[in-house]
């Protein structure tokens, strides 16, 4: 079954407390890795063939639903690994 | 006697207390449900405060796609005064009745205090019964309530005076330009993150300096509501 993964993140030029929380923990770590940013994931998992059209459908979700566009930006769209795509079949 | 509904979602928390702000203001309560596509008549709407859906997907954003949306959305550009209460305002927002979005608040944490506001827009159908700039103390208590609108946009509704309330004394949230709540161009749909309901009848308010939980600021939120349905 055809997975396609859909990648949001809060706007860059905005704070996210979530990243900046987790930035401060990894310092009191002892972490080199100065700044973190935390987004969402999503999978969506459907029947049928994993094509073009597959993807738009996808795309406009993301931008419609799964993102905020005022608050967030949709940052990637593709097939999961391992799923061969008709964008690059 | 207006009749005023309150819909109730699933997470909602607050839409009992807004039903007794409606009955204390003078009105009958209406309770409706999410999943239904009737607004059983009423006037006026209230989208109470809580955290539909756990705030998955983002605060207010699944419960902005309920059924009964459809018909808020009708009802909001049809004049009909709508009335976000934080979780309501952040549904508003997502559902694009009002400008901007609501984002986690900028310090991390959660805040529930008595928050001091200015009502700078007295001319919306909640806020008819204020003075102009009168300053107000209601309860606030959110962790997604940081008011963020694109630098166009701001300048916008700074511009049109649809700022209907601004904090004062303290940001509790890391709100642009200090807002707290905002109108839509008619005027009649509002939103804003600290909760009026929770000001409504001596006893259960906040403290004034007359006596502990006498703060009754929030009542004149509902009464211009009606006022405003009487006078139509």
């Amino acid at each position: 079954m055809p997975i396609i993964v859909v990648e949001v993140m809060p706007k860059a030029e905005l704070l996210d407390p979530q990243g900046k929380a987790v930035a401060g923990a990894l310092a009191r770590r002892g972490s080199s890795f100065t700044n973190v940013r935390l987004g969402k994931r999503f999978e969506l998992s459907f029947e049928g063939t994993a094509d073009d059209a597959a993807l738009v459908e996808a795309r406009e979700l993301a931008e419609q639903m799964l993102s905020n566009s005022v608050i967030e930006d949709v940052v990637s769209v593709h097939f999961a690994a391992g799923v061969s795509s008709g964008a690059v079949a | 006697m207006s009749r005023i509904g309150v819909i109730t979602f699933p997470g909602s928390l607050d839409d009992r207390d807004a039903q007794r702000a409606v009955r204390i203001a003078g009105a009958e309560p209406v309770a409706l449900w999410h999943g239904s596509h009737s607004l059983e008549g009423v006037d006026a709407l209230v989208l109470p405060g809580g955290f539909s859906y756990g705030d998955y997907l983002r605060a207010g954003a699944i419960a902005s796609l309920s059924p009964i949306m459809a018909e808020v959305v009708d009802a909001a550009n049809g004049g009909m005064p709508v009335l976000g209460i934080c979780n309501g305002f952040q549904m508003l927002a997502e559902a694009r009745l009002l400008p901007g979005g609501l984002i986690r608040n900028d310090h991390g944490a959660f805040i529930c205090r008595d928050q001091r506001l200015r009502v700078e827009n007295v001319s919306t159908a909640w806020t008819s019964q204020f003075a102009a700039n009168a300053e107000i103390t209601i309860p606030l208590k959110n962790g997604e309530g940081g008011f963020i609108a694109p630098a166009d946009e701001l300048a916008r509704i700074e511009g049109e005076g649809r700022v209907v309330f601004r904090y004062l004394e303290v940001n509790p949230n890391g709100s642009l330009n200090d807002i707290a709540g905002v109108t839509n161009e008619r005027g009649n749909v509002v939103g804003l993150m600290p909760h009026p309901e929770h000001a409504v009848e001596a006893g259960f308010g906040p403290d004034t300096d007359d006596a502990m939980r006498s703060g009754t600021d929030g009542l004149t939120i509902f009464t211009s509501a009606i006022a405003a349905l009487v006078a139509a």
